[in-house]
């Protein structure tokens, strides 16, 4: 009976090790663009945290909305004053989990991301096509999506509305290492 | 068989409470990876500078510690009409008009030249600014923010009878430095300012002036504020004739590149050389001006292109 506990013990402790395999960076990419006649906006930020649990297949990722630079000053300061109200909502995050298996070697593997995607204080469920690259000690997520930015309760005014796109194109691009 | 059994159930109650055990820390993780995040955020971000002390280079009349992003061009029209007093006849001031226009350029982050014209006295002024010190966010050190503004005025108009007045005369200088602070939605700004006329009126009167001023701005909803500003200019200065104390109040509304404010003061002069010595209207008599500020920003070169710049160069 004893090989029986041996068994078991074996058993958790390979599966609670596969558990501490996290990869993280503090140097995210996330940047989200609108094309329409009268204006082009793109506002790009390198500062984004990420992080990615192999073992249990999680993934979060928090960004400081400051952290955003447009081409025209004036813009970052509408978007940090008016419409994000970064004081108030410093962050954007998205917490939760991919399903699809990644490799043992190099390559690139798709999966679908699945999660809660919170700024301006509301949070929305997503979900998504993505794909993680296995390179090295490195885990490499990418990911374009679109929002819309009634969905979290952003007001654009109607004097402005049409300079902005309805659904703005979101892409995110984590370069995450094996932590310890 | 009785105690084959007994271990049986102890190896499934111990497995059971195992995998539970697992599954709870599971759970835990799952919203931990975020506070992990955070955590490394907390440690690795350094408190950044303040943006939005002001809307505008412009408060009302005085200026604000803002300056321009390099390459940001604005246009600034800063209108005045009669006093309110002056009766229905003259449709209660409004068919009286002052005007300066304005144009104000970026030449680095903490560099911002203007020149303007004003229809009062036919005036010409041109100034230079620059930011010395930027707040930054709480535990970043820096609790202020220091603009350092030189502005140099020349009026034009002909004097009946005063010919002696050549430009030297016509000129006068004023160096303010602009203390501000903002609060979350509230921003404060301190000025002291020294003003040099080349010429006064009489013997009476003062070429070295002296005033501290002070302004501020609250904010009402995103795009809606009310800005107030003071003028204290020191007594026994100017004796010859009456000078007020310059008070002015503005709402000020924004919408997209262009920040509008409706005006209200007792200064029909928009030049610190004029208003902070000059202002002969008086709140108490009603002689007050209607009028507006209207800023345009036009950008000359990107903001993001010469970030990346920035950061190529680190």
């Amino acid at each position: 009976m004893i090989p029986k506990y041996i068994l078991v013990s074996a058993l958790l402790l390979a599966v609670s090790s596969a558990y501490g395999q996290q990869y993280m960076t503090r140097a995210g990419f996330v940047g989200f663009y609108s094309k329409t006649s009268a204006e082009d906006i793109k506002a790009e930020n390198h500062q984004g945290y990420a992080i990615i649990d192999e073992g249990k297949k999680n993934l979060a990722f928090a960004v400081l909305i400051k952290g955003f630079t447009f081409p025209k000053e004036l813009m970052q300061e509408h978007f940090n004053e008016n419409y994000m109200e970064s004081d108030k909502y410093p962050k954007a995050t998205f917490i939760g989990a991919y399903s699809g298996d990644l490799g043992a070697g190099d390559g690139v593997y798709p999966v679908t991301v699945k999660g809660t995607l919170t700024a301006h204080g509301v949070s929305k469920p997503v979900e998504g096509p993505a794909t993680i690259e296995r390179k090295g000690n490195q885990l490499i997520g990418h990911c374009t999506f679109k929002i819309i930015p009634e969905d979290f309760n952003v007001q654009i005014p109607s004097l402005v509305r049409d300079k902005i796109e309805r659904t703005l194109k979101v892409d995110v691009d984590i370069q995450c290492t094996k932590t310890n | 068989m009785h105690e084959n059994q007994l271990i049986l159930m102890r190896t499934f109650i111990i497995t059971i409470i195992c995998l539970l055990s697992l599954h709870l820390t599971t759970k835990a993780q799952d919203s931990s990876l975020l506070k992990t995040l955070g955590d490394s955020m907390a440690v690795h971000n350094k408190p950044g500078y303040v943006h939005g002390t002001f809307k505008s280079i412009y408060l009302i009349n005085l200026q604000t510690n803002e300056t321009l992003a390099a390459g940001a061009l604005n246009f600034e029209i800063q209108h005045r009409f009669g006093t309110l007093n002056s009766g229905a006849y003259n449709f209660f001031g409004l068919d009286f008009a002052t005007i300066r226009l304005g144009f104000d350029y970026g030449i680095t982050d903490w560099w911002t030249i203007g020149v303007g014209r004003s229809s009062y006295l036919k005036t010409f002024d041109g100034y230079t600014k620059f930011k010395l010190l930027k707040q930054k966010e709480a535990g970043g050190g820096m609790p202020i923010s220091v603009t350092l503004l030189a502005t140099i005025s020349n009026y034009t108009q002909d004097q009946v009878g005063a010919d002696y007045l050549n430009t030297n005369y016509r000129t006068a200088y004023a160096t303010q430095l602009i203390l501000a602070k903002k609060f979350r939605y509230f921003s404060l700004e301190v000025v002291p300012s020294y003003i040099r006329a080349n010429l006064v009126q009489t013997v009476a009167d003062k070429n070295d002036l002296f005033a501290l001023s002070g302004g501020a701005r609250v904010h009402l909803t995103k795009r809606m504020s009310l800005d107030g500003e003071y003028n204290y200019l020191f007594p026994n200065q100017v004796n010859s004739t009456k000078a007020y104390n310059a008070l002015s109040m503005g709402w000020e509304i924004e919408t997209g590149g262009h920040v509008f404010q409706l005006v209200f003061s007792n200064s029909q002069s928009m030049i610190p050389t004029q208003f902070i010595t000059q202002t002969a209207g008086s709140w108490g008599q009603g002689n007050i001006y209607f009028g507006f500020n209207l800023s345009r920003n036009f950008n000359i070169t990107s903001h993001s292109k010469r970030e990346a710049k920035a950061k190529v160069a680190y």
